[in-house]
């Protein structure tokens, strides 16, 4: 099979225009006589439910959160991209699409990102008519703040809470579709499986997280917007909730799996206390705006961050790249971190951490000013850590935050399954091997508000709205098939628990598969891998029945799925012999220890198709054709 | 640290429930409260007993999932949400009562999950600004002076997790819809359905069964986002302004 990008011809500046032209309408009559399935409800699912329904279509909404307004975009904290120049400090809407696809480390497409670039101005025009509180100047108008990877200030924001106030923006338009009639809304549903008929997707099977009914849901498209599998990690920024499982059943139906290697670590999180540790917290990228990062100069300096005088510090980050200083991309403060950590100058008690110090900006600013800017952080790391970054610097380190890598999806969002689309976080489009800050808020309501309600159009103007009932044998079988699955699990009544797993595959993934790798730690990632996997199904324990609210079951489904994932990532991290953005082979790395891209082999998606149980996966190539860029080393120096 | 928890045990909404202890051995003062309930039910699952279920997502202190009354108060001895509070706040030795909220409202699904999708039909019936997607007004062209904007985002910080109605004697749900009737009534785009917004808005508030508020602020002495009872003034006023130039009349 030929990946087609279907990236529309033309100059990049008039693709996305003309390709809405192109693209065939279903009428406003004939809107109601279609179905669609969103699963999901951040960003993406919730900003897709409403605009479609908003159109005219019958939505059905899933979300296995008690409410739409829990989906984890929620916890976004610094900010959206968006090229509006209202700073007069010459941006624009190509700027934004360069420093997109140079912060991604040319592994994206530069059609989708260009498309990104111009819907991004939307997006808020959007946000503010819903009564999204974006921070304001006195004057009335938006307030602005730079982010790491750019030197223009085009990131809005609502304090730390941007993600927040977005998500309640979307889910308010959901709320509204709902009220009308337009869109029915399951929650507590958690989605086990996509139907195909005829090779087309048309519907899903879901599990009802209460009463543990299997549920069958007939459509004519089916919209996976479930977000990303950082939770692989076991340990990771994202929600305990968070988790592959529609995508990787998708897959396992068809759907490729691309880039799954392309995970970012973000630089600034709290560090990992203890054994106990459930999940990492991040510190927003805006506050590298204004604080400064060092570790001692000297190896094991046991001193407290007061007592280093300011010649014994090393301001790392600004002495290696003193164009950007402190708010280099993501991937390279991580890396960085990593690196003086590896040579014993990290801080704190397990020595894997490095300083954020605010003093200087006190100093400059005032207590009141930081306050005003970072306050709700401030005062999240105090709680946290049960220190006053007031008074001392905050210790971060490098965490599992983001995946790139998802759903393989064409310029109109459908994964290589027909009827099928992948949206935000769950796709792979537009963030190549490394996303910018700011930017997934940017992408996720880009994809929901502005590009799905015109592509969905163009497929469903070109199938009959007959529809499909529940009681037609592909969904007897999937609902068999999920059915089959439980059971098998909650017999196996072993010794270990689903977190015991989870915790033994997420070290192994963060040790060998995480912010550096080479061909020996994943060779044997990948043998541990297996072994876990078979030890999981011989030896899981999980009490209770399907027929409750089974908080074991429902973990043990996810990772199960994340077992197979983690595998699949180490053959990509393997086959992917460069060093690019987040992905850094230690075997391709510069004299000077950046990554080394090799863009005569690599400069392709890798898409990944499943062939079945325990068979190797086959390897489909999109080639990336970079026409309006050239294809750089990127340097922040 | 050696704690005795008093947990909350509900096979589902018809059960009756009871109170069962556990003892924890070993609990470290960072971790967080939810971390002790998941080293706890990792005991509880190698004993082959069934795991106390709570709800919980983030843990940042954000996506409102969180929902425990410990000590009686919703939370916790903080205010500030489940998720964010550690067990250096307590001291070695003692007992705490973990519930779930209590409203008729919030039916108990199982030990600590109450159903909360009330709030939803709340917002659901004009929590709002009814704006279809696509409009072509530039952000920039509706200035909205800071103080303002800044109220109204103080207001717009709730979670919905429901910690003022599990705080409230009445189980009433003012502090909720009176955050979101407020950021909505103070911000220009929210002005021309205003009144239809809160009478709508209480109107489901009473239909859903929470009950009336008297003023005696638990809510906002527990709300772990600061949420402010002024709000319940303006909503008080915006409600009676409403009702007496309602232009909003049902047959």
């Amino acid at each position: 099979m030929r990946l087609d990008s279907k990236i529309p011809d033309g100059q990049l500046a008039e693709k996305w225009y003309k390709h809405k032209f192109n693209v065939k309408l279903v009428n406003p009559a004939n809107k109601r006589k279609y179905d669609i399935i969103v699963v999901g409800t951040g960003l993406a699912g919730a900003s897709a439910a409403a605009s479609l329904a908003e159109l005219g279509y019958n939505v059905k909404a899933f979300c296995f959160q008690d409410s739409p307004r829990r989906a984890h975009s929620i916890a976004a904290q610094g900010g959206i991209n968006a090229a509006k120049n209202y700073q007069n400090d010459g941006d624009s809407v190509f700027r934004l699409f360069y420093d997109t696809i140079k912060g991604g480390d040319f592994r994206a497409r530069e059609g989708n990102v260009y498309r990104l670039a111009e819907v991004s101005t939307s997006i808020i025009d959007q946000c503010v008519a819903q009564g999204v509180p974006f921070a304001r100047e006195y004057g009335g108008l938006l307030s602005n703040r730079s982010f790491g990877g750019s030197q223009v200030s085009r990131t809005f924001y609502a304090r730390g809470q941007t993600g927040q106030q977005l998500l309640l923006g979307a889910y308010s338009a959901l709320s509204r579709q709902i009220s009308a009639g337009k869109v029915q809304m399951f929650t507590r549903s958690e989605m086990l499986d996509v139907v195909i008929v005829d090779g087309k997707a048309r519907g899903i099977v879901t599990r009802n997280m209460v009463s543990g009914k299997i549920e069958s849901h007939s459509a004519h498209a089916v919209l996976l917007c479930t977000g990303g599998y950082g939770n692989v990690f076991f340990l990771s920024t994202n929600a305990m909730g968070s988790n592959v499982t529609a995508a990787w059943r998708a897959h396992k139906k068809g759907a490729f799996f691309a880039n799954p290697c392309f995970t970012q670590i973000h630089p600034t999180c709290i560090p990992v206390s203890g054994d106990h540790q459930s999940k990492l917290t991040l510190m927003s990228e805006s506050l590298r705006n204004d604080g400064r990062v060092w570790v001692p100069k000297a190896k094991g300096d046991t001193r407290k961050p007061q007592d280093i005088p300011e010649a014994e510090r090393d301001y790392f980050l600004e002495r290696k790249y003193p164009a950007f200083g402190n708010l280099v991309p993501r991937d390279i403060a991580s890396r960085n971190a990593k690196q003086v950590c590896d040579e014993g100058r990290g801080v704190g008690t397990s020595g894997l951490a490095v300083y954020l110090d605010f003093a200087d900006a006190i100093k400059r600013d005032s207590k009141k000013v930081v306050e005003a800017k970072y306050g709700n952080l401030f005062d999240m790391y105090q709680q946290i850590t049960g220190e006053n970054p007031y008074e001392m610097p905050m210790r971060i380190y490098p965490a599992v935050h983001y995946t790139m890598g998802g759903l393989w999806v064409d310029y109109n969002l459908m994964t290589t399954v027909p009827g099928l689309y992948a949206l935000g976080e769950a796709n792979f489009s537009d963030h190549g091997a490394n996303r910018l800050g700011a930017s997934a808020l940017m992408q996720g309501l880009a994809d929901g508000y502005f590009v799905i309600p015109y592509t969905v159009g163009d497929y469903l103007a070109n199938m009959p709205a007959t529809k499909i009932g529940t009681d037609h044998a592909e969904f007897k079988k999937a609902e068999e098939n999920v059915k089959g699955q439980i059971k098998k699990l909650l017999s196996i009544n072993g010794t270990k628990t689903v977190d015991h797993f989870h915790k033994e595959m997420g070290k192994i993934m963060w040790d060998y598969c995480g912010m550096s790798r080479d061909e020996k730690g994943l060779t044997f990632a990948k043998k541990r891998m297996q072994e876990i996997r078979a030890e999981f199904w011989q030896n899981v324990k999980i009490t209770g029945t399907n027929e409750e609210l089974n908080i074991t079951l429902e973990k043990a489904m996810r990772v199960a799925d994340f077992l197979e994932l983690g595998e699949l990532m180490i053959d990509d991290a393997l086959n992917r012999e460069e060093s690019c953005g987040g992905h850094f082979r230690e075997e391709y790395q510069t004299p000077e220890g950046e990554a080394d891209r090799n863009d005569d082999k690599f400069a392709y998606v890798a898409a990944w198709e499943y062939t079945g149980d325990n068979k190797p996966e086959n390897l489909h190539k999109e080639e990336l054709v970079f026409e309006n860029v050239k294809l750089s080393k990127r340097s922040y120096k | 640290m050696k704690i005795t928890l008093k947990v909350w045990r509900q096979k589902n909404t018809q059960d009756k429930g009871k109170l069962v202890t556990y003892d924890i051995k070993d609990a470290s003062p960072d971790m967080s409260f939810l971390e002790m309930f998941d080293v706890l039910n990792e005991e509880l699952l190698i004993k082959g007993e069934d795991p106390i279920a709570f709800d919980h997502d983030c843990r940042e202190g954000i996506c409102g999932a969180c929902s425990m009354v410990i000590n009686g108060k919703p939370h916790g001895p903080l205010q500030t949400t489940t998720c964010q509070l550690h067990m250096r706040s307590f001291k070695d030795g003692d007992t705490i009562v973990v519930e779930p909220w209590r409203a008729k409202p919030f039916p108990v699904l199982k030990d600590l999950i109450v159903d909360r999708t009330a709030f939803d039909r709340i917002i659901q019936s004009g929590g709002y600004v009814s704006v279809n997607t696509g409009v072509t007004v530039d952000a920039n062209e509706i200035p909205i002076p800071k103080n303002i904007a800044d109220e109204a985002f103080d207001a717009a910080t709730c979670i919905g997790c429901g910690a003022c109605v599990a705080a409230c004697k009445n189980a009433s749900a003012m502090l909720f819809v009176s955050a979101k009737v407020s950021q909505l009534a103070m911000l220009p785009q929210g002005k021309a359905e205003s009144k239809r917004r809160v009478e709508n808005m209480v109107a489901t508030m009473d239909a859903e069964g929470f009950g009336a508020c008297t003023n005696t602020g638990a809510c906002e002495a527990e709300c772990p986002k600061q949420i402010s009872i002024t709000n319940i003034a303006r909503l008080n006023r915006e409600y009676l302004s409403s009702k007496l130039t309602s232009e909003y009349v049902e047959a």
